[in-house]
């Protein structure tokens, strides 16, 4: 959509290069630590790292914060997530801004899990936007340097938005119509969520090939055998391949933790190393959350060497 | 119809406390229909009360009952229950927030008790006996344009241009995955329809003003 290039993150994937993103969850906690040192692990690795906002609904730090940190203290993109469930257009519109002095490059506009499944139950849902919403927001933003209401921005933000997408919703449909409609506002990149299939990921690459946007196919390997069956049970329509879901079990007696983690690697380096040669996918966007350090390793398995 | 619920007893009960005659004020609106205003249940909930008081305070007092066909009808409250109900002490009403409200206005030296918790614009689904919220009062009906099927009210984050990722095998996350992601519900329903210009449509964000309250509307 935008023309001009803003950030490292946009320059990767208009350069042709197959791009790399990485996710780091800021906690409930008031130390930038553990985010810094994470940032460390993924640059030379990610052109650019998630940071997420307040995800599933459990209130955490704000992700604009750490957002800036690691750009700063570490020299690694960040890509601001931002859901439209915990703020109106007045906030957002104000935190957009606060990320444009602080020299944020890259949104994620969503509209976030529910309150209901989050940590405080009990808040009262906002969404005064909806994802399509903030993405027309930040348009108006970065386009016309105007907020919703026409109000004019003085020094507007450049920012370079991006979306997500169920890329194994079922049905498949409405969620098409929905990233076609976002389309048409103006989409910079698409980052789906997290898939262990392969074949649905070419499927959704080829159902969006005529939308023509750069789209990061989401992994996000699995920690434990806990967090598999975890999966299994409460995510319904997530599709684990039985093939992996056997391969997982079988490394975990074989030799316990450390051989998922090998399972992990090489599952995911060969499924990179597929969507690399038969899809015209951006790249890939990797969620490793408490384990970030496996992300190298997978981008290495794959067969791609660190940025330099 | 609006959908209300009894209170607890217990509630109620402490409401009434420390008063010598109550007048229990039905309604045959809403809350009378399938519901817990009608005259029927007005008799219970007086027994109820009087049984339930008895324990508390070991006292008698005076409790009646009286209907009206719709509470929240200013003229038909003040023209049939007003002479009657200034001799009671206090008003139990087992209609919507309406009724407690028109009743407190026509009978302003009386306390008025709410026997209900107002829950919602809903219908009756016989099937399976439950009642299901579909309107919002949101002042901008886009009914039309998505299939008779309300994202506002049905869509658990009000979403204008869903489905979100919460959606799966047509099932909304809040609440467990159990009831039906509206959007998926819309998308049918236009497609069916051949109507699916209106499922791709993008809906502004709304100007809130319109359903600022307190809400008020004049008449011609």
């Amino acid at each position: 959509m935008t023309k001009q290039v803003y950030s490292e993150l946009m320059r990767s994937i208009t350069e042709g290069k197959f791009t790399f993103t990485g996710e780091i969850e800021p906690v409930k906690t008031t130390n930038l630590h553990e985010v810094i040192e994470t940032a460390k692990i993924l640059k030379g690795h990610v052109v650019a790292a998630n940071i997420t906002d307040n995800p599933t609904a459990f209130a955490y730090m704000n992700s604009l914060i750490p957002s800036y940190v690691i750009q700063r203290d570490v020299g690694l993109e960040a890509v601001y997530q931002m859901v439209s469930r915990d703020r109106n257009r007045i906030a957002l519109t104000s935190d957009l801004l606060a990320a444009g002095y602080l020299g944020i490059k890259n949104v994620l506009a969503l509209s976030g899990d529910h309150t209901t499944v989050g940590d405080n139950p009990g808040a009262k849902p906002v969404y005064d936007l909806d994802s399509t919403g903030l993405l027309y927001l930040i348009r108006k933003m970065v386009d016309e340097g105007v907020d919703l209401a026409g109000n004019k921005i003085d020094n507007p933000p450049k920012f370079h938005v991006g979306v997500a997408a169920a890329l194994g919703a079922d049905p498949i449909e409405p969620e098409l119509l929905k990233i076609e409609r976002k389309v048409k506002i103006g989409v910079d990149y698409i980052q789906t969520q997290a898939t262990y299939d392969v074949d649905v990921a070419k499927r959704f690459l080829k159902l969006t090939e005529h939308l023509d946007i750069p789209t990061l196919i989401g992994i996000a390997p699995l920690k434990s055998i806990p967090m598999l069956d975890w999966m299994i049970k409460f995510v319904p329509g997530i599709v684990i391949p039985q093939d992996f879901q056997d391969r997982l079990r079988k490394a975990k007696e074989r030799g316990g933790k450390e051989a998922i983690f090998q399972e992990n690697i090489e599952f995911f380096g060969e499924f990179v190393k597929e969507i690399k040669a038969t899809t015209h996918a951006a790249g890939i966007h990797i969620m490793a959350i408490g384990f970030e350090w496996i992300v190298p390793k997978i981008i290495d398995r794959a067969g791609f060497k660190a940025i330099g | 119809m609006i959908v209300v619920e009894q209170k607890p007893l217990e509630e109620i009960l402490k409401m009434i406390e420390g008063f010598n005659s109550i007048l229990l004020i039905g309604c045959d609106g809403c809350a009378g229909i399938y519901q817990v205003g009608g005259e029927k249940q007005t008799e219970v909930l007086k027994e109820l009360l009087d049984m339930g008081q008895k324990i508390r305070s070991k006292r008698e007092i005076k409790l009646d009952t009286a209907m009206v066909l719709r509470q929240c009808d200013l003229d038909m409250v003040e023209t049939s229950l007003k002479p009657l109900a200034e001799k009671y002490g206090a008003i139990v009403s087992l209609a919507c927030g309406v009724g407690v409200q028109t009743l407190a206005q026509v009978l302003e030296n009386k306390v008025v008790i709410p026997a209900n918790n107002t829950r919602f614009i809903g219908m009756l689904d016989r099937e399976d006996n439950k009642f299901y919220e579909l309107c919002s009062a949101c002042a901008e009906c886009i009914l039309f344009e998505t299939g008779g099927i309300c994202p506002v009210t049905r869509c658990g984050k009000s979403l204008l241009n869903g489905p979100c990722g919460g959606q799966a095998l047509g099932k909304c996350e809040v609440g467990g995955w159990k009831k039906d992601c509206a959007w998926v519900l819309i998308y049918n329903r236009l497609r069916e329809k051949n109507m699916l210009d209106y499922f791709t449509k993008f809906r502004e964000p709304r100007d809130f003003r319109v359903r600022q309250g307190p809400r008020e509307m004049g008449r011609e």
